[in-house]
């Protein structure tokens, strides 16, 4: 279980993250960060994944605080996948998980065998990219290369799953790929998984819940279905848009233009204000 | 399409091919070390003196009866300056493998970054103006000053590098603008310089093993025999890093104390090189690249690998000092740049645009 409490993250003395405290999150879902450009997401999950120390606050994993947490015993509990995908590397995506792995001690290392070529080829299997093993992680496609990076934070046993915009440079069936993976990794392995994501539809169907963020503020938090709402995206992103099921029940998000200035108050929203349709399972 | 199903038990082919894959890389380091050792004899070999092999062989296995002209060639001229070659080689090498590494940047060496210029002018205080730090044995002021300039200059990259927040492109600038600078403060160390002063500061500007005495073989081989271990003790974080700073912080590594740390390492063998025999140019940024074509970048086998193929360029390259011009010797330094100069601008265009 996750929790925020009055989280205060700055660059300087430009605050981005004023003080955000959200509901707990829970082990085995996934958890949609959203939110316009520039309205902290990022921020938020490197300050979680201590890579930006917060000026205050908690971050509270199983109830032990990780802004106190050192290096190591962060990096023991927390998986952290950065937007930017490494180039001009001269390593194979065997070698690049094994180096994940090792690169410091892990609890329990060897106990679980994915340490060694033989664990870790399992988990490429797991993820559908074992016959990559030995490919050099420059010659692989956008998509592959985000398998690769996942398998570098799975193999390190997380606890807390910390992606960032994984999806961005990803074609469609590769965007279901990944997020049907992190579904079933976060269950299994009973994981928090906290994702930045900018497509609300994806969001609506793979997340459990959602944290919206609006000028480093929580502008909504709660189950993905009540937090995406019309009166949300109007206050958030500024736009006219319908939350309306599809004809096989799935949420859609259908954005019919600019919001009115006045709907653009950015206070935080809990009421839909528009006709509210009946939202589908979201699996 | 990503490709759900993989073959089942693909698991044991791939770690069997990886298990090949080091040993290949075990092969690679042990033929490096057999060409080293043939590029060592060969440099033993040639010279302006001429002996033949079996009379140069029979003096290195019994010195105390050969022809004292003889010993002294073998034992104090052309052993140490082949066994230095190979020395520098392996310090520069294994700098500039870590130097890439850290600061991301293919273009990084000591000799491009201006850790190699700084080193020079320290070096140069002492040896023209006796400015040194106080508190070091006579013998050693010139090396600790060497290390000292390079260590400020590698601290200073780091410094710009990180909280100046440029680009690996940027990194390069403020290299080359310290290039410029130690070089210029060499040349003002030069112009006040008496004429005997001066005659050496050239010669070692330039690069040269010819100086070489087995006091600064042993200390530099003693260097690089300590850091390799350290470095080595470092190969998973470092590989680790290749993958991002943020990814690598994620993996629990202090980057910024690896970042000082490697630093510190690179500016000693810098360092240490250039109070022993000046600043040999471009030996520390081909063989990272030679390196890595032959290991990867599992800085297992990269850094080593690295050491040992500058160990083997410089190597060849003192040979080639004695064959340029017959009966003459030129710096070594001249020739490293000559061969390292059109290499440099390849990496530089073969780099894609971003």
């Amino acid at each position: 279980m996750l929790e925020l409490r009055g989280l205060q993250v700055a660059y300087g003395r430009r605050t981005v993250i004023p003080g955000l405290s959200a509901s707990a999150l829970a082990a085995g879902t996934i958890t949609a960060l959203l939110g316009p450009n520039g309205s902290g997401k990022s921020t938020l999950l490197k300050a979680v994944a201590g890579l930006v120390r917060p000026r205050g606050g908690q971050v509270l994993l199983d109830g032990a605080d990780l802004v106190r947490a050192g290096f190591r015993q962060r990096a023991r509990q927390v998986a952290y996948l950065p937007q930017a995908l490494p180039a001009d590397v001269h390593l194979s995506v065997l070698e690049s998980v094994l180096a994940a792995a090792r690169a410091t001690p892990l609890d329990g290392a060897g106990a679980h065998g994915e340490t060694d070529a033989q664990g870790v080829q399992a988990l490429l299997d797991r993820l559908g990219i074992g016959h990559l093993a030995m490919r050099h992680l420059d010659s692989l496609s956008g998509g592959q290369k985000q398998l690769a990076g996942l398998a570098q934070a799975l193999v390190r046993r997380p606890r807390l799953l910390l992606l960032d915009e994984p999806l961005s440079a990803l074609d469609l069936s590769h965007q279901f790929h990944v997020m049907d993976l992190l579904r079933q990794e976060t269950r299994s392995r009973g994981l928090v998984t906290l994702i930045v994501l900018h497509d609300l539809n994806i969001a609506l169907r793979h997340a459990d819940h959602c944290l919206m963020l609006r000028d480093g503020r929580l502008a909504a938090d709660g189950p993905v279905a009540q937090v995406v709402t019309a009166g949300a995206l109007a206050a958030v992103y500024g736009v006219q848009a319908r939350i309306e099921a599809c004809s096989r029940g799935f949420p859609q998000v259908i954005v019919d233009g600019l919001a009115p200035a006045c709907a653009t108050d950015g206070r935080p929203l809990q009421e839909d204000t528009g006709k509210h349709h009946r939202i589908g399972p979201t699996q | 399409m990503p490709a759900r199903a993989a073959p089942a038990g693909a698991g044991v082919p791939a770690a069997a091919a990886y298990a090949r894959l080091l040993r290949r890389r075990k092969l690679a380091l042990l033929g490096l070390l057999a060409l080293i050792a043939a590029s060592l004899l060969l440099d033993f070999t040639t010279g302006a003196y001429g002996l033949g092999p079996g009379e140069l062989l029979r003096t290195l296995a019994d010195p105390a009866g050969a022809d004292p002209t003889t010993r002294v060639v073998v034992w104090d001229i052309r052993l140490p300056s082949a066994v230095m070659a190979a020395v520098v080689g392996a310090a520069l090498g294994l700098a500039g493998s870590e130097m890439q590494t850290i600061l991301n940047n293919p273009l990084a060496s000591p000799f491009t970054l201006g850790l190699s210029a700084a080193a020079a002018f320290g070096a140069s205080l002492v040896i023209v103006l006796d400015i040194g730090i106080p508190g070091v044995p006579v013998a050693w002021t010139v090396a600790a000053n060497a290390f000292a300039f390079a260590l400020l200059s590698a601290l200073l990259l780091h410094a710009v590098a990180r909280w100046g927040r440029i680009d690996t492109s940027g990194v390069v600038l403020f290299g080359i603008a310290l290039v410029f600078s130690s070089n210029a403060l060499v040349s003002l160390v030069q112009f006040l310089a008496q004429a005997e002063a001066l005659q050496g500061l050239v010669f070692w500007t330039l690069g040269s093993l010819s100086r070489a005495g087995w006091p600064q073989v042993g200390a530099l081989a003693l260097a690089v025999a300590a850091m390799l271990p350290l470095s080595l003790r470092d190969a998973w974080q470092l590989t680790a890093i290749r993958l991002g700073e943020d990814r690598a912080g994620s993996f629990g590594i202090d980057v910024r104390r690896l970042h000082l740390r490697t630093l510190a390492r690179i500016s000693l063998l810098a360092g240490l090189a250039v109070s022993f025999v000046g600043t040999i140019g471009f030996v520390g940024l081909v063989a990272p690249h030679i390196a890595r074509r032959l290991f990867g970048e599992d800085h297992r086998y990269y850094l080593p690998g690295s050491a040992l193929v500058g160990a083997l360029v410089l190597s060849l390259a003192s040979l080639a000092s004695k064959n340029v011009m017959p009966g003459v010797v030129v710096p070594v330094g001249i020739v490293t740049a000559l061969v390292g100069i059109p290499f440099f601008l390849a990496v530089i265009l073969r780099r894609p645009a971003r």
